[in-house]
């Protein structure tokens, strides 16, 4: 299958190691990835802060990029949801019947990673290999946007030499909430610690998430605690093999 | 202008308010809850005796030949002498031997009585509810809350087993004052820890007729 | 007009209070108790409900229905519950409702009110206008009791006193019912409670209440309750005077089938709630001899004209956000400045003052969506929250810094040639910060990422850098 990546901005930019990830993965699954040059940010930090002006542009821009693409896929519950739950509205307010038609036509055919490979590609088992412990963090969007629901603990468990262990309160917000994690520091922070403190209990080496967002402001407090735990995305646990982790 | 036009005003702006449409509308509201029981008469009263239990309240059964008797052994348990009664409550209802005086007024009165003793408008299974009906002569809504103690006769046909059942006999008497009563009082107001019996009748029992 | 919202125009913004809040280990606790507590028994409670989705999609129709014909049910509530022999009152704002009270309780020349709980009376803040006139309210609810003695504010729609534990509540009883001997356990508190508020239950001649719904069909309120001092504010009292707002509407009695579905499992974690109060107009014979109606507007149809957040007016004040959402949990209710905390009190604060204070408080989110999943009337709070958002930005209340990084960063993220240039900006800008391959400290409008939490520093490579190097490079 011919798949078009919508890799995010910040993925690009902050995680690069993450969209490696998900290229080896479905590479490895004989498929074919694109990844448009043109392509920047689906709007949801402007819109998600009260800019919706600002993301107006980002979105048709989104809308230009991906126009041809059958199938979109997004390694970013966030993006997904915003995408979903927010550009019909965009569209609406718009007023440029246009935008909403394209925004029709895109919705079907964007994918968040996990969707992708357990309902599109009908894959649970990647080929992949990671002999660690590691626990789940659900992130907001994939739980009640999204619903992903068990999608990411099956490719999981699917993974030789992996431990899952079940994150207490796993359900509970981490308190990112994009600038959120600015404009209310010590609210973030202290569900942050609240966050914090189940991932420790667990004792796994580990934490991962199908969002980068979640995992950036978690390991930001694994790392200023000194806990030796690392965070990665879900595509770069699916992505490594015996030959190692995506470099 | 009124406050009254002012607001009507007001409102209209912000709705382009139609009050034309409203009946139709009405109607189509989405009701696809479940608006009627599934269970038989039986196992809906032991519905509502289970529901009691866990509220709490003791739950003597009985005939109906049987009330004034059972209501003595309750009495006597209790080391009551008798009990203030709405005016028009059955006398066949009430044994010999103990006071059952007629509501006074006089909320003091009502305050230092022994109790209460009434029947009910309907009860409803699925939460445990009793529902009081205060027209003249029944039951007041003064003589069901400041006596600590009431006791409540309740008659298996009054049972309805689901919250839309029991709403739709109350729209019968829907003007009439109605008091619904699910448990003793309680409060959870002092760290999360349930107290009962705040300012309602601290113990609360029902005669369930057989 | 002067529209109030208890204190809410001058509170300070949400991560002010938020932060002195989120230090204090105590309210910390015990809204965490509470909050746990509360959302299992509801969990519970709701989750026997077979038509639970059922019963929230008929009340979120009811209630869409009557803010559309609002006009029309508060008039027919008014002819049915003058019929009935009530007087029925309208008030523009919060003055208007307590100059109305007051004239009434004056009327009766009474200088005592027993009140049932009532967030609407704390919203217009009728208790000090009471007591200006020379009248005392007597809180009746336990909580209301507890903060009115400890001369405090309510935190919880709910469980207005869960801010405090056993031992100062034992203290303010002790202090103010003069009882030095009082016992510390929950029973002795209840029991004080009960011997105090009696003696006014049975004297006092005039009650004040709110009201759960008025129904317009009848002219008849609802009022939902645990303790039983509604009903005896209700029903012993010669004079009484019900406050609701007109967004408390419900058009027929049936509708009560839903409602008194929704509310108790979602406000107490109940099957049912021990009382429920119905009356109509007055009785001849029993109950109070006047009853008034207090129908208040105070900015509900400024929320009425925003049809993207109109729905903020379903809310049947069940509290369930409250006990979902994981920002109350960090900070109680005072953070929020407002009678009305949580996920609803940041929506519907800001909009009952027509955007013009309160704007700190549709950020006081993280948009996780817990709210609208326990919502009995489904009210898409996240939404509304954004929306508001929104307006806020439009209406000109956003901080300048703020709207200039977000002017910055939209121009950059429209075009990739922008944000490459940026993401190699930023490489650079980042360098003096990154110590051992790690930043510990960013200033500016960043240094709260810092203050808490690490960041890794932005890679050498961005992936759309590696995919064009990939694509000139022969693969296999």
């Amino acid at each position: 299958m011919h798949i078009s990546l919508f890799i995010t901005c910040y993925n690009d930019t902050l995680f690069p190691r993450t969209g490696r990830a998900v290229v080896a993965v479905l590479e490895r699954l004989g498929h074919t990835v694109e990844f448009r040059q043109a392509q920047t940010c689906c709007g949801q930090m402007h819109y998600n802060t009260g800019y919706q002006a600002e993301a107006m542009p980002l979105m048709r821009h989104f809308l230009e990029v991906f126009r041809d693409d059958e199938t979109i896929c997004i390694p970013s519950s966030s993006c997904v949801a915003m995408i979903r739950d927010h550009y019909p509205k965009m569209a609406a307010a718009s007023d440029d019947p246009a935008v909403s038609r394209a925004v029709d036509k895109l919705l079907p055919r964007v994918f968040e990673f996990s969707e992708l490979l357990v309902d599109k590609l009908g894959v649970t088992d990647v080929g992949a290999f990671f002999p660690h412990s590691v626990t789940l963090h659900p992130s907001c969007h994939s739980l009640r946007s999204l619903h992903l629901g068990d999608k990411p603990e099956r490719l999981l468990k699917e993974v030789r030499g992996l431990t899952l262990i079940d994150l207490p309160e796993a359900t509970e917000c981490c308190g990112f909430g994009g600038t959120f994690a600015i404009k209310n520091v010590e609210v973030s922070a202290a569900m942050l610690s609240d966050k914090l403190r189940c991932v420790l209990g667990t004792r796994a080496e580990i934490c991962t998430a199908a969002d980068n967002s979640c995992l950036m402001h978690i390991a930001g407090g694994l790392s200023r605690q000194r806990t030796g735990i690392r965070c990665l995305h879900l595509a770069e646990i699916l992505a490594s093999t015996e030959a190692g982790e995506v470099s | 202008m009124s406050a009254k036009q002012d607001i009507i005003d007001r409102i209209r702006n912000a709705t382009g308010g139609s009050s034309i449409t409203s009946e139709i509308e009405y109607e189509s509201i989405n009701r696809h809850y479940r608006q009627a029981g599934v269970l038989d008469p039986a196992d809906r009263i032991e519905l509502f005796a289970d529901r009691l239990a866990d509220y709490g309240s003791p739950v003597y059964r009985c005939a109906e030949s049987e009330i004034a008797p059972t209501v003595a052994g309750i009495l006597t348990e209790r080391a009551k002498t008798g009990l203030l009664v709405p005016r028009d409550l059955p006398r066949i209802w009430l044994p010999e031997g103990f006071y059952f005086f007629r509501e006074s007024p006089d909320y003091r009165e009502l305050d230092s009585s022994e109790g209460v003793l009434t029947d009910c408008a309907l009860a409803i299974a699925s939460t445990g509810t009793i529902v009081l009906r205060h027209a003249p002569g029944e039951v007041s809504r003064a003589l069901s809350l400041i006596p600590d103690y009431h006791l409540c006769i309740v008659f298996p046909t009054q049972i309805v087993e689901t919250v839309p059942e029991g709403i739709r006999q109350m729209s019968s008497f829907a003007t009439l004052p109605i008091t619904t009563i699910s448990g003793p009082s309680a409060t959870s107001d002092i760290e999360m820890t349930r107290i009962k019996g705040v300012h309602g009748p601290r113990t609360l029992e029902v005669i369930l007729v057989t | 007009m002067s529209i109030r919202v208890g204190e809410a125009a001058t509170a300070p913004d949400f991560p002010v209070a938020a932060k002195k809040l989120v230090s204090n280990a105590q309210i910390r606790q015990n809204v965490r108790r509470a909050t746990d507590v509360i959302r299992n028994k509801r969990a519970r409670v709701v989750e026997e409900v077979e038509d639970w989705e059922q019963l929230r999609q008929a009340g979120h129709e009811i209630k869409e229905h009557v803010l559309r014909h609002l006009d029309f049910y508060l008039q027919q509530f008014e002819a049915a519950c003058t019929r009935a022999g009530g007087v029925v009152h309208w008030a523009s704002d919060a003055d208007e409702a307590n100059r109305i009270i007051v004239d009434l309780v004056r009327a009766q020349e009474a200088t005592e009110v027993i009140k049932v709980k009532t967030m609407t009376s704390d919203e217009i803040r009728l208790n000090p206008a009471l007591q200006a006139a020379g009248i005392t309210p007597y809180e009746t609810d336990l909580a209301d009791l507890i903060v009115q003695l400890g001369e405090d504010q309510p935190s919880h729609i709910v469980v207005p006193a869960l801010h405090r534990n056993r031992m100062e509540i034992r203290r303010i009883f002790s202090e103010k019912m003069n009882l030095p001997e009082l016992g510390y356990r929950p029973e002795d508190l209840t029991d004080a409670a009960r011997a105090y508020l009696r003696e006014k239950f049975l004297r006092v001649p005039v009650a004040i209440s709110g009201g759960n719904f008025a129904i317009a069909e009848t002219g008849s309120v609802c009022v939902v309750e645990s303790e039983g001092n509604a009903r005896m504010c209700l029903s012993l009292p010669r004079v009484l005077i019900t406050l609701v707002g007109i967004e408390k509407i419900i058009p027929r009695f049936r509708d009560l089938e839903v409602f008194l579905q929704l509310l108790p499992r979602s406000a107490t974690g109940e099957r049912m709630n021990p009382y429920n109060s119905i009356w109509t107009g007055v009785s001849p014979g029993s109950g109070p001899r006047e009853f008034h109606v207090v129908l208040l507007d105070n900015g509900r149809t400024n929320v009425l004209a925003d049809d993207l957040s109109r729905e903020t007016l379903d809310c049947i004040r069940c509290g369930a956000c409250l006990n979902a959402c994981p920002v109350y949990r960090q900070t109680g209710g005072h953070a929020y400045g407002s009678v009305y905390a949580g996920p609803i009190g940041a929506i519907l604060t800001p909009q009952l003052q027509a955007m013009q204070h309160s704007h700190s408080l549709p950020y006081a989110s993280s948009l996780c969506g817990a709210c609208y999943e326990v919502c009995p009337v489904k009210i898409n709070i996240p939404e509304i929250l954004v929306h508001l958002r929104g307006r806020v930005v439009e209406e000109n209340h956003a901080p300048l810094l703020e709207k200039l990084a977000m002017k910055a960063a939209g121009y950059v993220l429209e075009t990739p040639e922008r944000l490459s240039l940026a993401q190699k900006a930023i490489r650079i800008a980042q360098v003096p910060f990154t110590h051992d391959g790690v930043i510990r400290r960013l200033p500016g409008m960043l240094a709260g990422w810092t203050s808490v939490r690490d960041l890794a520093p932005v890679p050498k490579q961005s992936f759309r850098e590696w995919w064009a190097k990939r694509q000139k490079e022969p693969r296999l």
